[in-house]
């Protein structure tokens, strides 16, 4: 078995509240030195093997219900040391 | 004229929506997420709520519900479909509808009597309403600003496709005060505020919603 990892981040020019959210508190709570807060969703993915098809079909999986492309950007990669 | 209204898992406003129907005149038909057919309908409904609890991204679900293969299809050969809300991110989660809904700008829940501007009365759902008239409807959401590419907004202005915008204030935040837009054909329309929440004088701001519903009954005995 092994593991592939999906990021899913919103557009650079998307909007994003809930990190927007998350950077206002942050000064709140005394830590000053972040500039900026963007929030993704990260899916592990269990699969049996890491070749091509499987991969292929990890992308298409990304892009059809991981991921709205209207949106969001996607990166697919394989845990290390699985 | 039978209008369908589908029912997914955190539906909330099917029963509204249904009844909204019966007042406008029409027979309304519930529809089921697991149904493999439209059981006959003239117009389908996705109603407001939370389906699927809007796991993943609002409407990202149920865009692949069993029923939602008979309602693409429908609305690709002119089926007259609206979706209300959570229908409207469904339509856009479909692809049916350009464009996305996401989290309010000002990240806190909106409800309140919001004014529109109706832009385009030439849709199957807008049909009994007149260009530039402005209505009041409720309005409640939570992700409900309205995004598309800069091309995508331009093709949706120049075209006529912005269905009504929000007048007075940006409740969410989106692109050009747009509260709803329709496709090509106007036969499918996305909508924000709720309009089966505003068809009785008993409760909430009043009547103005009613049109939506009267609408599509001329369209579908067009």
């Amino acid at each position: 078995m092994a593991r592939v990892i999906v990021d899913v981040m919103p557009k650079p020019e998307i909007l994003d509240p809930q990190g927007k959210a998350v950077h206002g508190a942050l000064p709140r709570l005394g830590f000053t030195s972040v500039t900026d807060v963007r929030q993704g969703k990260r899916f592990e993915l269990e699969v049996p093997d890491t070749d091509v098809a499987t991969l292929d079909e990890v992308r298409e999986i990304a892009g059809t219900l991981l991921s709205n492309p209207v949106i969001e950007d996607f990166e697919v990669r394989v845990e290390d040391g699985s | 004229m039978k209008i369908g209204v589908v029912t997914f898992p955190g539906s909330l406003d099917d029963g509204d929506a249904r009844r909204a129907v019966r007042l406008a005149g029409g027979e309304p038909v519930a529809l089921w997420h697991g149904d493999h057919t439209l059981a006959g309908v003239d117009a389908v409904i996705l109603p407001g709520g939370f389906s699927y609890g809007d796991y993943l991204r609002c409407g990202a679900i149920a865009r692949f519900a069993p029923v939602m293969e008979q309602v693409i299809e429908g609305a690709k050969g002119g089926l007259p479909v609206l979706g209300i809300c959570n229908g409207f991110q469904i339509l856009c989660e479909s692809h049916l509808l350009p464009g996305a809904l996401i989290r309010n700008d000002h990240r806190t829940f909106v409800c309140r009597d919001q004014v529109l501007r109706i832009e385009n009365a030439d849709t199957a759902w807008t049909r009994d309403y007149t260009a530039g008239q402005e209505i009041t409807i409720p309005l409640k959401n939570g992700e409900g600003g309205f995004v598309a590419s800069p091309d995508t907004v331009r093709e949706l202005e120049d075209t006529g496709r912005v269905v009504a915008r929000y007048v007075g204030v940006n409740p969410n935040g989106s692109i050009n005060e747009i509260a709803g837009i329709t496709n090509e054909r106007g036969n499918v329309v996305g909508l924000m505020p709720h309009p089966e929440h505003a068809v009785e004088d008993l409760c909430g701001p009043g009547t103005d919603g009613l049109g939506f519903f009267t609408s599509v009954l001329q369209s579908v005995l067009v």
